[in-house]
């Protein structure tokens, strides 16, 4: 698992693995936004967490059909189905993988773009914190849509429209958690439920994408 | 004999065969009888006017939009543990119907909402969520239409169904904590069947039964033509090796 694990980390940091590509895709959309509604830094700071949450999904989300295409194409994901490591483990493997090359740095850089919005700054603190407790769940969620698309040709289109549903409950928590956290209220409810969505995916979506890749691989 | 032989697809083609003109025509009788009953014979309210009257058609699709979900959701488990072809053929058949139960759900309640709430749409709990669950059905309809080969198509849209449904229960009561941050839905979310009087009741009894009836006939003729259309790419399919 720990192999496999290095292996899509190294694959997505050499050559043409998209790894800043996402982070580009994050800055640009946030810096369009004040283009878009204008720039006073009243109401950009009021809508700067849903702003912040929804790029940082539609970021997570450009990088999704990687997950398993290009191994499914090369063969190595057929491989990795006779190898000893269950699919659940696979699934998961990749989902974590997904997750440390764009979860990760996003959740990293969305403060600096915080500052660009003009978020509040007691927000922050609660900003990097629920992109750090929702996006393992976008990855995860985003692998299971993945295998689901992964035998189709265009599969690009069709992967947003099953996965941006499914990024509801996450996106609802997350930016609530940033706004409650920028009005001075309690944002605790918000990022706990947002923490067992999380953990809910982790424990259950595996199984979900392992059988959707066996179904693939048939 | 079980219960399962009626899902063999000939014993399936056999059976619905006559049993489908009387579901349709039982369904028109309840909706015509319904309907009429509900706009022409029943007083407007008190303080919605004859808006009221829309009732009879938002109530009954919005709870058909919610129950072709469920119906699916059991059609695909009964797909994935038994293999029945014709339950996964009635779950795809069963999509579109949703699909437009839930557009009509909508676009009435819109039209309810205008002279009501002086909007056509807001962002209550209620509306977003069957918003959302308009996209699920677009998903999985989309999913079906992208795969070819029949089996995997089953299998892979009964996986979806089962993660779906969790998901729009999930987003479900997302939705609700997200609005009580944003405002007080208390005179949006008016709870209309607890306190309708019986004057409007038994005509929306009537209209609910007959949209029940409707998605019945619909699925099984939609079942019926998704049948004779794999039988008929299985005899191109013989005719082609032949």
């Amino acid at each position: 698992m720990i192999a496999l694990l290095w292996r899509d980390l190294r694959l997505a940091i050499r050559a043409g693995g998209g790894f800043g590509l996402g982070l580009a895709f994050f800055l640009i959309v946030v810096v369009l936004v004040p283009f878009g509604v204008g720039p006073e830094t009243a109401l950009l700071s009021r809508i700067a967490p849903g702003i912040l949450w929804v790029a940082s999904l539609l970021a997570a989300l450009l990088s999704l059909d990687r997950i398993f295409a290009l191994d499914y194409e090369d063969g190595s994901l057929a491989l990795l189905a006779t190898s000893p490591l269950p699919m659940e483990g696979v699934a998961m493997t990749k989902a974590l993988a997904h997750w440390i090359t764009t979860g990760l740095p996003l959740t990293f850089a969305a403060p600096v773009l915080g500052f660009l919005l003009s978020l509040a700054p007691e927000a922050y603190f609660y900003l990097l914190l629920s992109l750090l407790i929702g996006t393992p769940a976008l990855s995860m969620i985003g692998t299971f849509g993945a295998a689901l698309t992964v035998g189709l040709r265009r599969g690009g289109l069709l992967l947003s429209l099953l996965v941006l549903p499914l990024y509801v409950p996450t996106l609802i928590f997350g930016a609530e958690a940033v706004r409650r956290g920028a009005e001075g209220l309690d944002p605790t409810g918000a990022l706990m439920l947002m923490g067992g969505i999380t953990a809910g995916c982790f424990a259950l979506l595996p199984f979900a994408t392992a059988a959707t890749l066996r179904i693939n691989l048939r | 004999m079980s219960m399962w032989e009626y899902a063999n697809p000939k014993k399936f083609m056999g059976w619905t065969r006559p049993v489908l003109p009387w579901t349709f025509a039982l369904a028109g009788i309840c909706l015509v009888v319904g309907l009429i009953w509900g706009f022409f014979f029943t007083p407007d309210d008190f303080r919605q006017g004859s808006t009221v009257k829309i009732i009879y058609l938002h109530v009954p699709s919005a709870l058909m939009a919610i129950n072709a979900w469920i119906m699916m959701l059991v059609a695909s488990l009964i797909w994935v543990v038994r293999r029945h072809h014709v339950s996964a053929l009635a779950a795809r058949a069963a999509a579109p119907v949703g699909v437009v139960f839930t557009l009509i759900a909508l676009f009435t309640g819109g039209i309810w909402g205008q002279p009501m709430w002086g909007t056509y749409w807001a962002w209550d709990p209620r509306l977003t969520s069957f918003l959302i669950l308009f996209l699920f059905y677009l998903g999985y309809i989309a999913l079906w239409e992208a795969i070819e080969d029949p089996d995997t198509a089953a299998d892979l849209t009964s996986v979806l169904c089962m993660v779906g449904s969790v998901f729009a229960i999930l987003s479900r009561y997302a939705v609700l904590f997200w609005n009580q941050g944003l405002h007080q839905g208390a005179s949006l979310s008016l709870d209309k069947e607890e306190n309708i009087s019986d004057v409007f009741w038994f005509p929306l009894l009537v209209c609910i039964a007959g949209f029940v009836l409707l998605f019945i006939a619909l699925v099984l003729m939609r079942t019926r033509t998704e049948i004779r259309a794999r039988r008929m790419r299985a005899l191109e399919a013989r005719a082609r090796r032949a």
